[in-house]
Formats: C-alpha cells, sequence, structure tokens
C-alpha cells in the first residue's frame, strides 16, 4: 500500500498512546520503541499506566519521540497516533481509545475490518484510520497472537521516526538476549508483512 | 571517554549505578515500586557482574536493620524502598544517620496508605526529612543515575558519614525508558572509589561501641556534633559534584536554575515534575512572560541561604510539593523556602499537587503561571492551594 508519511518526526514530537489488554506487550512495544529509536539520533520515551494488573485487562501505554531530549513527564492527553492492539476495545467505553483525540489524529487498529468500518466505531470526525491484522500475521509468523511487534512494523508505514530495517536491526540488537531466535525471525518476519500489509482507508 | 546512550527505565539505571560501586551488602524487600529496582540488582549478581552480598530479608524494618549491622561491620551497603516500606523502616531510619553510617538507599516515591496508592507523590521522602539523611531528589533517569553514583562518595566522605538517600518519582520515572548516558564501569568505580570505613566493627585491632546508651550526660552533645555534620555535608555535596561535572559534563548544585536570571517570578519543584514545567515556561518565554525554574535537587541538608539569594528581589515565587503536611502551613518545600526567604519581601505561594499520582499536566503549570502573575501584579493568591483537585 502506499500512504503519505506523517510530518517529519525532526519537527515535532511524536506522541503514541498504546491500547491493549494485559498480556499482548503493549508495555514492551512502548518501552522498545522508545529505545529503538535511540539508534537514529532521535529521543524517546516510554511507559505504560500502571493499576491493578492482569492478563486480559485493558490496558495504556505511551510512547514520546523527538529530536530534542523530552522533558515533560506528564500523561499524553492528546495524541497524535493511537495504536490498537486489541479491536474489542474499540466497544468498551471505559478503554477510552477515542478519548482525546480529534481530526489529526492517526489511529492503526490490529483488526480484519476494513478502516471505514473502524472509524465509524471510533467515531472520531476527520480522523485518519489505518488496519491490519496483525494477530493473523503475528500467528503465521511467530506462532503466537502477540501483535505488538507487528503493530510497530505498521506504524513505520505512516511515519518515518525509522526504517523498517531500522527496527529490524533494533529488534535483533535488543531482543536477542531474551528471546529464541525462532521467536526474533518471526518477529522479523512479522514486522515487514504488517508494514506491507496495512489497509488505509 | 564514550559514555554509552542506553534507553533505561529509572530503576534499571539506578540499579546500574549501585552495581558500579560494587557494595559489598545489600539488604531489601520488595515492594512496589522499588522491587523492579532490587530485581535488576539481582540478576547483576546472579550474572556473576558483581559480587554483593544480598540479605533477603522479611521485611523493611529488617531490611534497614540488616544495612545497619552491615556499614557498622565496615561494608559498603545499600537498600532499597518505597512509600510504607519506608515507613516501616522508620525507627531504624534515624539510627543509621546517628551512627554515622554511610549506608545509600533509593527511595523511588510513591504515596503513603491510606487508602492504599501505588502512585508517585513525595510523602514518603518528606515524611523522613527529619531523620539525618541527606536527600537527593531526581527529575529524570539520568539524574537518578548521576545522584546514586555521587551518592557514594558524599555519603562515605570522611567529613560527612552520613546516609544518602537518592529519590525518584514512582512509575513516572522508575518504569519510565528514558534516554540517559552512563559511565563505563571502570571510570566509574574510580570516580566513586575502595571504601574505606573510618570506624569498623569487624577492625578488631581497634574495637569501638556503636550505639551504647547515651542519657542526659552525653546525648544532646552528639547531636550537637550530628548537627554540626550538615553544613559539611553540603559542602561536599558541592565538591563532589563539581567533581562529577568535570568527568561527565553533567553538572549539578544544590539546584538547577531554568531561565532563572531575569525571571521576575519563578516556580520551585522538585523531582520529574521540573522537566514538565520547563516545556510550559518555555510557551510563556515565547509570550514574554518572565518566568524561571529552581529546581530543588538537594533537600536535605536544606540549602536555606542558597537558596533565598537565588529568589531575593523576584516579584513572585511559587513553592510546589508533591506532599501534604497534615495540619502544617502547607507542605514541607513551601514552609522550609518560605522561612527562607523571611524578611526578604518576595512574595511566596504554596501549591500542594499531585497526590497519590495524580497527573501534573501542563495546564498545571500554567495555573501557576498564571497565579504568579497576578500576585506579582498585587493581586491576591491564597498562601496555600491545592493544585489539579477536582472540587
Amino acid at each position: 500500500m502506499t500512504s503519505p508519511k506523517a510530518a517529519a518526526t525532526t519537527d515535532r514530537m511524536v506522541e503514541i498512546r498504546w491500547h491493549a489488554r494485559g498480556g499482548q506487550g503493549a508495555k514492551t512495544a512502548a518501552m522498545f520503541l522508545a529505545e529503538a529509536v535511540l539508534d537514529n539520533g532521535l529521543y524517546g520515551q516510554g511507559f505504560p499506566e500502571y493499576g491493578p494488573e492482569r492478563r486480559g485487562a485493558p490496558m495504556r501505554g505511551y510512547t514520546r519521540i523527538s529530536a530534542e531530549p523530552i522533558r515533560r513527564h506528564c500523561m499524553i492527553e492528546k495524541p497524535g497516533i493511537v495504536i490498537v492492539l486489541d479491536p474489542t476495545l474499540l466497544d468498551s467505553a471505559a478503554a477510552g481509545v477515542a478519548a482525546g483525540t480529534d481530526k489529526d489524529t492517526v489511529f492503526i487498529v490490529n483488526t480484519t475490518e476494513t478502516p471505514d468500518s473502524i472509524k465509524k466505531k471510533l467515531g472520531v470526525k476527520g480522523a485518519t484510520v489505518h488496519t491490519v491484522d496483525a494477530t493473523g500475521i503475528a500467528l503465521d509468523t511467530i506462532g503466537r497472537p502477540i501483535p505488538n511487534m507487528p503493530m510497530i512494523g505498521a506504524l513505520l508505514a505512516v511515519n518515518d521516526v525509522m526504517t523498517v530495517d531500522d527496527l529490524k536491526h533494533a529488534l535483533v540488537d535488543r531482543l536477542s538476549s531474551k528471546f529464541s531466535q525462532v521467536i526474533i525471525d518471526g518477529n522479523l518476519a512479522a514486522v515487514d508483512r504488517a508494514n506491507k500489509e496495512l489497509v488505509s482507508a | 571517554m564514550e559514555q554509552k546512550l542506553v534507553a533505561l527505565s529509572g530503576n534499571e539505571a539506578v540499579a546500574y549505578a549501585f552495581k558500579q560501586a560494587h557494595p559489598h551488602v545489600a539488604s531489601a524487600f520488595p515492594i512496589t515500586p522499588q522491587t523492579e529496582m532490587m530485581h535488576k540488582y539481582a540478576e547483576f549478581v546472579a550474572n556473576g557482574e558483581t559480587d554483593t552480598e544480598i540479605i533477603l530479608v522479611e521485611s523493611e524494618h529488617s531490611a534497614m536493620s540488616a544495612a545497619v549491622g552491615s556499614a557498622a561491620a565496615g561494608a559498603r551497603t545499600f537498600t532499597a524502598t518505597s512509600s510504607a516500606g519506608f515507613a516501616l523502616m522508620w525507627e531504624i531510619v534515624y539510627i543509621t544517620a546517628s551512627l554515622r553510617l554511610p549506608i545509600c538507599m533509593a527511595l523511588v516515591n510513591r504515596a503513603l496508605s491510606g487508602n492504599i496508592n501505588i502512585h508517585c507523590d513525595h510523602s514518603d521522602s518528606m515524611g523522613g526529612r527529619d531523620a539525618g539523611w541527606i536527600q537527593l531528589f531526581s527529575e529524570n533517569a539520568q539524574e537518578a543515575y548521576d545522584n546514586a553514583v555521587m551518592a557514594w562518595r558524599i555519603g562515605e566522605h570522611k567529613d560527612v558519614r552520613l546516609p544518602v538517600m537518592v529519590t525518584y518519582d514512582g512509575f513516572i520515572i522508575s518504569h519510565t525508558a528514558d534516554a540517559l548516558r552512563m559511565l563505563p564501569d571502570d571510570v566509574a568505580y574510580k570516580f566513586i572509589g575502595d571504601y574505606k570505613p573510618g570506624y569498623a566493627l569487624l577492625d578488631v585491632e581497634n574495637p569501638i561501641t556503636v550505639g551504647p546508651l547515651d542519657l542526659t550526660d552525653y546525648y544532646f552533645e552528639h547531636k550537637a556534633d550530628q548537627i554540626a555534620a550538615y553544613a559539611k555535608a553540603a559542602e561536599v555535596v558541592q565538591s563532589v559534584s563539581e567533581e562529577y561535572g568535570a568527568l561527565t559534563g553533567r553538572t549539578y548544585e544544590f539546584c538547577e536554575e531554568y531561565k532563572l536570571d531575569d525571571a521576575e517570578m519563578v516556580m520551585v519543584i522538585l523531582g520529574s515534575s521540573a522537566g514538565t514545567a520547563k516545556d510550559v515556561i518555555d510557551e510563556y518565554r515565547a509570550k514574554g512572560v518572565k518566568v524561571g525554574l529552581l529546581k530543588v535537587r538537594m533537600f536535605r541538608p536544606f540549602p536555606a541561604a542558597y537558596i533565598a539569594e537565588k529568589l531575593a528581589g523576584r516579584k513572585a515565587v511559587a513553592v510546589l510539593d508533591r506532599s501534604a503536611s497534615f495540619g502544617g502551613f502547607g507542605g514541607p518545600v513551601f514552609t522550609e523556602v518560605r522561612s527562607a526567604m523571611y524578611g526578604r519581601q518576595v512574595p511566596v505561594r504554596g501549591y500542594i499537587y499531585g497526590l497519590g499520582g495524580r497527573d501534573f499536566d501542563l495546564g498545571q503549570v500554567a495555573k501557576v503561571i498564571e497565579d504568579l502573575q497576578k500576585v506579582a501584579a498585587g493581586g491576591k493568591v491564597e498562601d496555600v492551594n491545592l493544585l489539579g483537585v477536582r472540587s
């Protein structure tokens, strides 16, 4: 697919909010992305929202990326990008997927539905919605329904904080000590596919 | 010298800094949000990266007691805790300072119960402000790391010999991946140096008594000695920070000034909120509002004269406390700053904010700056205000 890239990240701070359920890897992704952009000369800050932590419960993560050192430590109230790892959260008012968003917000949703259908559910006028079947891709490539890294691959189709190759280098550099080669290879394939299979409205 | 740029959580950064000192002993009990820090440290030990003896204890009271025994024996020692864990250490926290034991502690700031809350405020460290520990606050993971390296040099200095508490905001810093630069291990250890205790129970050639009965005859003289120690401690904080600045390029003083030179209005603040405030100060500066910031890094010993000098001649000062002193006149930082400003004719207002992790957002900073402008123009703002609380 082709899609216009978001404004170059060096111009202003990129603020991303992640919506997921506990166990889907959103915390890992939010913090990993903050770390990975360092290799590109950018600064990153990544943090989850902590509460009662349990598998399956709605949770949020946050990532800030900037060309300058990031000083603010407040919550992200008006995210430029919202990444949704679990589409069932779109039906939950409590999850607050649309909170603080407007026509300038870019949504990237892990779903098999179309961007138009998701856009209706979100109800955010003028917002840009992209979709990708990250869970399906993860099952095919990693063998487990962990959509976090594919969603970073999908993000890089519409934002240039780094290239997919940069992401793959970072995955190998920073995750090799923690995961088996099979899992790493699966993730590398997954980010490639998610990057190419992102569907735009 | 290459200082590697890494992204670590505050907890990981402090665990790394402590490892670089190769302490002989650590004793701790897990409590959120400190747990991850000791978890990381235990991993370093398990991987053979340092040979610290970790004592697993059954409570924080025991953690601090074990640390006292270890330090009195002559070992380089640290512990770490948060919130209620620190409160449970209470009795021994005073003993540590009174016995002049240079223990280092990472205090990951978290609200005190009740009701139960795991998020950040400063009521834990502020509750310990009179206990005799040196208290260094950190804005971000970089400062937490730097303070945790410097803490050993400060506390173990022969003219100081006091425990040092490095604080950083729970979750906001402890669990946030943030970019920071770290010293190479050998450079860090060279800066920190080997520990040579002044007195040690294990030095059997020179037997000493530690912590005996001390009644009306000498107790007060011993306390007078302790009171006098803090002026010296402040000097050593300054000299160690200068040396660290020369080594790393990151300079620290008792306080950090931000756009302070020509500031007519000043916010005084501690911890991670300072970074958020700086961003909003920039917005107001762009509009021509002369506002600046004084971030208190060293709260104990309290640099009263230094702060009074920095704030002298300003049109209005706002002091932000992330803790309440129940029944008191404003929060602890406000009380100290206003007292330090006695006779200076500078209006000082207090704000209590962020209790239990309530987000300190950009709007709250703006509100304080709007208030400061009002005070500077002679308008009325209450002495003590609650910021960011729903009515």
